[in-house]
């Protein structure tokens, strides 16, 4: 590959990244401080003072503290100007600072999410590879509905029913708690389950899009067994087109986080943007949701770097945001 | 494509017969492998059943999501302290909950609430979806430019944080997520409308009618609108099963009508600490938005290959 060629695309695409995540911030700002009627007023609820709302004083003295009377415009731009130094803001209901409020419970969703996904990225490399290797139609069909099925239950029915089975009949594992590996393996299968069902489905098209192809058909007159031949070529080539959609993974696991941890009471970030919401706190759902779109802009970021490395019939310069 | 498959049965017919690749264990699985495809040829006989069983619950739950009343004789409100926690039986078919009421009643009035707040997420998606997409693909330059760029941004926020972001805003209950469930899918919808849009209106008679001096807004509503719904409604079909599980999770998460009233997620969540002691208040109607989902996702997938 051309080497200065690459360079410009690098430097074209962390820009264009830069800006989504700008936008994304404008946008998720506008929504939670143009379209409220009484910010103050959530702000005293969320502090736990409700007889406070009718009080002139109170009011004022939130609208100060949060720098409410400002023009919008003034108020953007020192927020935007704060959020690119690390300070998120503050928030109603803690008083603390977002960006620490959410440091110290990343930790806790991040090992969840990672295992969770490692765990479905297996089941679905398995999932994919038995229903390509079976030639048996009610073997693969049964196979091929596997996703479909999953992924029309929902993440937080799949929670319950685990929390019924495993903690209530079987007594294996604690129902909720957030110490010790036993208290994290219903969180993460239930997380794991959705992220596996979408990733095997796009893994399952791959697979089958390259059994088809003709240096498939070459190697099989070769006389190499099915196996070696999903092994060594059919699971490189199908699964990078599983990699575009990296994406979507990530807002599966996001998804996933809040409802597991609603479920299973974790003191995660999922649990604290759900409590947040409950309480109206703005400034934790925008510094979370601010976390999300990060997350999915430096993932889409990373595949679009290495997939031409990867793939070498796609050219760069082709692929939009 | 029908050559190569043509090859590859050849292949795999040669392969097969071939003596020495034919060892026993080989001779095994294909025996089990014939019997399968029976079970398999069966399965296939039936899967006209599924659709049809898909159907069917489609319709029942459309019912008593648009008359409750005529499905439910129960009252879904009323508390009866002396059979609290019973369980299923024929007198309360799903049981009843912490309170006496009856679950069934509780489920059909449920159904109302969550089926016709997806129905109406699915509409605000599919008439924004249309109106941006339309207008992108149509007007183009400058406008199409901002209008994608703001359809990648949205995109950029996973689908939930994004409705709950709009839920925290304009505060809870059905119709407000409704409302952000619709906005957060309707980028998708925009998507796909522009893609179709520019697919048709490069089309030799909408040139034509340009041509002929038809009005623009003319062309889009008697050419392009109309191929363009086709695959809308395919994308609309296939998100219901979504929409219906969005609304349903944040009415679990305690963002949908206040305690009262009956939604399916709401449902589930008054179960969860009776999970012990009487687990069919969170499961039955649990089991009922599996159901649901899954009708709509097996009825879309027909339509999509009825499509093609």
């Amino acid at each position: 590959m051309n080497p200065k060629g690459y360079a410009v695309y690098l430097a074209k695409r962390i820009g264009q990244a830069v800006l989504v995540l700008w936008a994304a911030y404008t946008v998720t700002y506008v929504i939670l401080n143009l379209l409220p009627k009484n910010v103050e007023q959530s702000i005293l609820v969320a502090r736990g003072m409700q007889e406070a709302v009718g009080d002139p004083n109170a009011i004022a003295q939130v609208r100060a503290e949060f720098g409410l009377n400002e023009s919008p415009v003034r108020h953007y731009f020192s927020v935007l100007f704060a959020a690119l130094h690390g300070d998120l803001g503050t928030s109603y209901q803690y008083g603390s600072n977002v960006a620490s409020l959410i440091a110290t419970r990343l930790g806790m969703t991040i090992s969840v999410s990672l295992l969770a996904v490692l765990l479905a990225v297996v089941v679905a490399f398995a999932l994919a590879f038995a229903a390509s290797y079976f030639r048996q139609k009610t073997i693969r069909a049964i196979l091929q509905s596997l996703p479909t099925l999953s992924v029309s239950v929902p993440t937080f029915w799949i929670g319950l029913l685990l929390m019924q089975v495993f903690s209530f009949w079987l007594g294996l594992l604690p129902s909720i708690g957030q110490t010790g590996w036993k208290t994290m393996v219903l969180p993460v299968v239930t997380m794991a389950i959705p992220v596996s069902a979408m990733l095997s489905k796009l893994l399952m098209d791959g697979f089958d899009t390259v059994m088809r192809e003709p240096f498939i058909v070459a190697a099989k007159a070769h006389g190499f067994s099915r196996r070696s031949i999903i092994v060594s070529h059919v699971i490189k080539n199908g699964s990078l087109p599983a990699l575009t959609m990296l994406g979507l993974i990530v807002g599966g696991t996001v998804n996933g986080a809040i409802v597991a941890e609603t479920v299973f009471s974790r003191q995660g970030v999922g649990l604290l943007i759900q409590q947040a919401v409950q309480n109206q706190d703005f400034p934790v759902v925008q510094g979370v949701v601010l976390l999300a779109a990060a997350a999915f802009v430096v993932v889409n970021l990373v595949v679009d770097l290495i997939y031409p490395l990867l793939d070498p019939r796609i050219s760069h310069t082709a692929k939009e945001v | 494509m029908s050559s190569a498959l043509q090859i590859e049965s050849t292949v795999d017919a040669a392969v097969k017969a071939s003596p020495e690749t034919r060892s026993l264990p080989v001779r095994v699985r294909a025996s089990i492998g014939t019997a399968l495809r029976g079970i398999g040829d069966g399965l296939r006989a039936h899967s006209g059943v599924s659709t049809t069983l898909a159907g069917l619950f489609t319709v029942v739950i459309l019912i008593a999501s648009f008359l409750p009343s005529l499905v439910a004789r129960k009252d879904p409100y009323a508390t009866d302290p002396a059979h609290m926690f019973q369980a299923p039986s024929a007198a309360h078919w799903f049981g009843t909950d912490q309170l006496g009421r009856d679950l069934f009643a509780r489920t059909v009035y449920g159904a109302h609430a969550t089926v016709t707040a997806s129905l109406l997420s699915l509409a605000i998606a599919v008439v924004g979806g249309l109106i941006i997409g339309i207008a992108s693909a149509y007007v183009g330059g400058i406008v199409d430019t901002v209008l994608m760029r703001a359809v990648d941004v949205l995109l950029s926020i996973p689908g939930l944080l994004l409705s709950i972001t709009i839920v925290t805003a304009i505060g809870f209950g059905t119709t407000p997520v409704a409302v952000a469930i619709g906005v957060a899918s309707l980028p998708g919808f925009a998507r796909t409308t522009r893609a179709q849009t520019l697919k048709i209106r490069n089309r030799a008679y909408v040139e034509a009618a340009v041509v002929s001096g038809v009005s623009p807004l003319r062309i889009v509503f008697s050419h392009i609108l109309r191929n363009v719904l086709g695959p809308v409604s395919v994308l609309a079909m296939l998100d219901f099963g979504a929409v219906i599980m969005s609304v349903a999770t944040l009415s679990f998460l305690g963002f949908g009508a206040k305690p009262p009233a009956a939604e399916w997620g709401s449902l589930i969540n008054d179960g969860r600490n009776y999970l012990i002691t009487s687990l069919w208040i969170s499961l039955i109607p649990g089991f009922v938005v599996v159901l649901t989902v899954l009708s709509a996702t097996v009825l879309a997938n027909n339509l999509k290959r009825g499509e093609r």
